[in-house]
């Protein structure tokens, strides 16, 4: 069995930028397992712009953003093995692989978890009705126009208004398709206000919130759908059903962090952001395994997805050179205004960044992060939504107990 | 007479939501952006609506049959379909080289069509 320093699990958008880190951090033995046959990860689909405002100051597309990241990677000598399927993670960090060359075996010292999500899909919303064809996940109908140069239909409706359905709702239209809706169960969008602007008001595409696909019709080839409306409790309002025709459904309800691997190496994962359970190093409850970027918790913008696994690989390369890190004994909680925050649990003697999402959409708030009856940070914001990402950092020096931290939004 | 506009910056995923006031054809107030560039975005967006489009082009060649393109400066919201037609006329021959002028000067719009992926010929 081959040694390694460190294996990456993925060369998404995560992936190269830990690898980067870590050899910038002086760790030399790292090798990238990527599933594709090129690195970049979902980048490699998304064509629009507007990657990398944050990080080079300017709009890129998502290809052009993740070669910045490849050619470095490329430059610095890092070894990426591509078309290679991590199967098997095991908690003593033994990571298995199908290559072109066979079944290989590699013993880490450290591994990063870098798997990105998946979308959910039809079958976990049992959306009634028939089960013809033309019914794909946004990002799946996004590798078939922009990988692939195949249209996937003519009459679209869209169920669900993540920003990658909103992104496909102008991709679509751009190609000559009719978009003809998009609804949301919710009474608020799922996606990014820019979004909402640039993708459907610029187009004329109609957004109805509040309204749930209950049915599904055509035999081969799906030919519409049933919608209705919801009431606040999201049940549906009777009386209220309407037939759109399409030849083609999209589905943008949703991404979950991918953690078969994780799981099948004892990793503890949160019921919430579906990803691991991690400290302020990012590293899980298994000592020595890091997660960043979507395995970790889905992020808005990928220059957030860069720099979380910049922070890990600090981390994991403190843990290579000096050995188990401190222990993170002080928890993190929320109050029912959160949706989900990271990191879980804080050592206290270290500066670290807290990243959560509101549960739903308030005006002008502020996040407090207490012990007991203490302020130890807090962020002043106009507004928050659940589509963005919050984050700001928490310092050490005002950790002066052992207690337990929580997060809290108090709306003015 | 006072018309007053509530617009979504799209600049950046802050997305700010800005006001307007005009008067007789003039801007008299820019409210609710966090930063300069939201201004320029409305200010814009009140006289002449501009965006940058996305799409792909065959390639041949390649080990993939698209390569994906975009353009490097905005053009007229109205434009679009036109540029998207002038697009879809063009094919490339690998290599192509992230950078790489597709259309110079597309429509006359003063954008150029610009490659955003590296594709390497195909052995």
């Amino acid at each position: 069995m081959e040694n390694r320093d460190v294996v990456i699990i993925g060369g998404g958008p995560a992936g190269l930028a830990a690898a980067l880190e870590l050899k910038k951090g002086g760790i030399d033995d790292i090798l990238i397992i990527e599933r594709e046959k090129q690195l970049g990860g979902i980048l490699r689909q998304c064509i629009h712009d507007g990657f990398g405002l944050t990080r080079f100051g300017q709009t890129l597309s998502g290809p052009e953003y993740a070669q910045r990241f490849i050619d470095e990677v490329l430059a610095m000598g890092i070894e990426a093995m591509t078309n290679a399927t991590v199967i098997d993670l095991s908690g003593d960090k033994v990571v298995t692989a199908a290559t072109p060359k066979g079944l290989i075996q590699v013993q880490a010292k450290a591994v990063i978890l870098t798997m990105g999500c998946r979308e959910r899909t039809r079958g976990a919303l049992a959306i009634p009705g028939t089960r013809p064809s033309g019914i794909y996940n946004a990002g799946v109908a996004q590798s078939y126009m922009n990988l692939f140069n195949t249209m996937v239909g003519r009459e679209v409706i869209i169920m669900g208004s993540g920003d990658i359905g909103l992104i496909m709702a102008r991709r679509m239209t751009l190609e000559g398709a009719h978009v003809k809706a998009v609804f949301e169960v919710l009474p608020y969008p799922s996606g990014l206000p820019r979004n909402i602007e640039q993708c459907l008001h610029d187009y004329g595409i109609p957004l109805y919130l509040s309204h749930s696909v209950c049915e599904i019709m055509g035999d081969k080839r799906i030919t519409g759908v049933k919608v209705v409306e919801v009431d606040s409790a999201m049940r549906p309002i009777p009386g209220t059903e309407k037939v759109f025709s399409c030849d083609t459904l999209i589905l943008s309800v949703g991404l979950i962090p991918e953690n078969e691997l994780s799981l099948a190496a004892g990793v503890e994962l949160d019921w919430r952001t579906k990803g691991a359970v991690v400290d302020e190093n990012l590293q899980t409850n298994v000592p020595g395994i890091f997660a960043a970027g979507n395995v970790l918790h889905v992020h808005d913008l990928v220059d957030f997805v860069s720099l979380e696994a910049e922070a890990l690989a600090k981390g994991a390369a403190a843990y290579l050179k000096e050995g188990p890190l401190e222990k993170c004994a002080i928890e993190v909680g929320m109050d029912a205004g959160i949706g989900h925050i990271i990191p879980h649990r804080v050592s206290g003697t270290k500066d670290f960044q807290i990243s959560l999402r509101v549960r739903k959409p308030v005006g002008k708030c502020t996040i407090m992060v207490k012990q007991g009856e203490t302020v130890i940070a807090s962020l002043s914001l106009p507004k928050a939504i659940p589509a963005e990402m919050i984050q700001f950092p928490v310092k050490a020096e005002k950790i002066l107990t052992g207690e337990r931290i929580e997060v809290s939004v108090h709306v003015k | 007479m006072l018309s007053k506009r509530t617009f979504t910056c799209i600049v950046c995923p802050n997305g700010c939501t800005i006001e307007t006031v005009c008067a007789d054809g003039a801007v008299k107030s820019v409210t609710g952006q966090k930063c300069k560039r939201g201004e320029e975005y409305v200010t814009q967006e009140l006289i002449d609506p501009r965006r940058t489009i996305a799409t792909t082009v065959k390639v041949h060649g390649a080990p993939w049959p698209l390569c994906s393109v975009r353009l490097n400066r905005a053009i007229p919201k109205k434009d679009i379909f036109r540029v998207m037609d002038a697009i879809n006329k063009v094919e490339l021959q690998a290599p192509v080289h992230i950078g790489q002028v597709v259309i110079a000067n597309v429509c006359g719009l003063d954008s150029d069509v610009i490659a955003t992926k590296e594709l390497p010929a195909k052995e």
